[in-house]
């Protein structure tokens, strides 16, 4: 294979001049970590009330939880973002709508990518936090009941604290997850790593360096976020719980 | 308000399933091809030699980091030069092909880690057993550990089959018109993205809503 290997053309000065193509994959990587942490916030918050709605002894709650996890799992990540970047500012009554396809498309990407990554994972990690309230002991409920507890406060200070230390190990893989799964917000054009891959590709003909350069970031990623959850993982660890499924 | 117009959709019905047996495609040549190679990627890596062990560990773990976008991307960098190399300049429309390798090959990591699970939980007696029965190494592998296993995981192994069905949307990045490629071709060509995505999410839904139902039934009937 005839390939001109030139590693050097991170350092060459990029086709808009004020950047080198290094500064691209910087760039790229701050948008895929700003994206994905604040993806996890809105996950990690939605998460926890659909899981908790899923197991409270109401009927319409927990159907209403079911349906809306039922929905998120069974449409494909790509389509959910399709929608709410195309069909949402549509649907939104027009001032709204005009206004959002005014502003900064680079924030109408980054919002749309957020909610969309954010409630799709949400949906992920209600199935967890149900499993880990689901794993508790019932004796655990019925005592902070039977201590005049409501069901909010038992909830609160009694189910829900041993729920998150349970599920660490499964969370872990979910926040690993929403860190791939942000590269699908190339499709709609914000320039996360994966789009900068594949701008590089386009402007220094250097495919092979481009994504290589790119690949080992995300597994960079990986490795820094493993370490950190195993470390959390430890601390929280409950002695007598496997964690989880 | 938006006025829905769904005229569009039923005269592109035809290409819509055409582009529907590209998305089934995919998926079941990821699924067959991804559960054999996972299959031997998981007996290597619980296997003696330590050498290949490592490496199965490490195909996986490589697969199972990086973006399924970067890996489709990659496989449609990579697969043309492979068949240029092979059948010449003269090779079509590669699309197709590259979006069949790179699926196969990155679920195969996924699918190894259920098979590798299931094999490790079929319990240590049964493989002193066979081999007390003078069974080789293979034998007790293939006529002991790998029927119960598999037994065990089938509802991992089809729940991760839907979990693929929904990810093989992501051969839009290369171009690729599977079921969501057309519909959004439909779209973008009558000005009628809305319905057309709004249709398509609806299909999914439907498809995969249904499948993981079965699964559940199966689920059901499997636990003893």
């Amino acid at each position: 294979m005839s390939y001109n290997w030139n590693w050097g053309v991170f350092l060459q000065p990029s086709a808009s001049g004020d950047d080198t193509y290094l500064g691209w994959l910087f760039t790229g990587l701050k948008w895929t970590i700003s994206l994905s942490l604040s993806a996890w916030v809105i996950a990690l918050i939605v998460g926890s009330i659909i899981g908790v709605l899923r197991t409270v002894p109401n009927r319409w709650l927990s159907g209403f939880a079911t349906g809306y996890v039922e929905l998120f799992r069974n449409i494909p990540l790509l389509v959910q973002l399709f929608i709410w970047y195309f069909v949402l500012p549509e649907l939104l009554p027009a001032d709204l709508g005009n206004a959002f396809k005014q502003s900064n498309p680079l924030w109408q990407q980054f919002f749309c990518a957020m909610l969309c990554l954010g409630l799709f994972t949400s949906a992920r990690v209600a199935e967890q936090v149900r499993s880990g309230i689901e794993s508790l002991p019932k004796g655990q409920k019925n005592a902070g009941l039977a201590m005049g507890f409501t069901l909010p406060q038992v909830y609160r200070h009694v189910l829900m604290p041993m729920a998150y230390r349970i599920i660490m190990p499964p969370l872990t893989s979910e926040f690993l997850n929403i860190f791939k799964n942000s590269a699908v917000a190339t499709t709609i054009g914000l320039i996360e790593l994966s789009r900068q891959a594949q701008q590089l590709v386009d402007y220094t003909a250097q495919p092979y360096e481009a994504f290589i350069a790119v690949t080992v970031m995300y597994l960079l990623i990986n490795v820094t976020v493993m370490f950190l959850m195993r470390r959390l993982e430890e601390k929280v660890r409950v002695p007598g719980f496997v964690g989880g499924k | 308000m938006y006025e829905m117009d769904w005229s569009s959709i039923p005269g592109a019905i035809p290409l819509l399933f055409k582009g529907l047996l590209i998305t089934f495609e995919v998926t079941i040549t990821a699924i067959v091809v991804g559960i054999v190679w996972g299959t031997v990627l998981a007996i290597t890596r619980i296997g003696p030699n330590k050498i290949l062990a490592k490496l199965a560990a490490g195909y996986v773990n490589l697969f199972r980091s990086v973006p399924l976008v970067m890996v489709i991307l990659w496989f449609y960098l990579i697969v043309p030069q492979g068949l240029k190399a092979i059948f010449g300049d003269d090779i079509g429309d590669i699309r197709l092909t590259s979006a069949l390798v790179a699926f196969a090959l990155f679920e195969a990591a996924y699918y190894s880690e259920i098979i590798r699970a299931g094999i490790q939980s079929v319990s240590r007696g049964q493989v002193s057993a066979g081999l007390a029965l003078g069974m080789t190494q293979w034998q007790t592998m293939r006529l002991i550990l790998l029927p119960q296993a598999f037994r065990n995981m089938t509802p991992l192994l089809l729940t991760q089959a839907i979990i693929l069905f929904q990810d093989t949307s992501l051969v839009y990045v290369i171009g690729l018109s599977d079921f969501f490629g057309t519909a959004y071709k439909v779209g973008d060509r009558d000005g009628r993205l809305v319905e057309l995505l709004l249709f398509a999410g609806a299909i999914y839904f439907v498809i995969s809503f249904s499948a993981s139902l079965l699964v559940k039934r199966l689920q059901a009937r499997f636990v003893k």
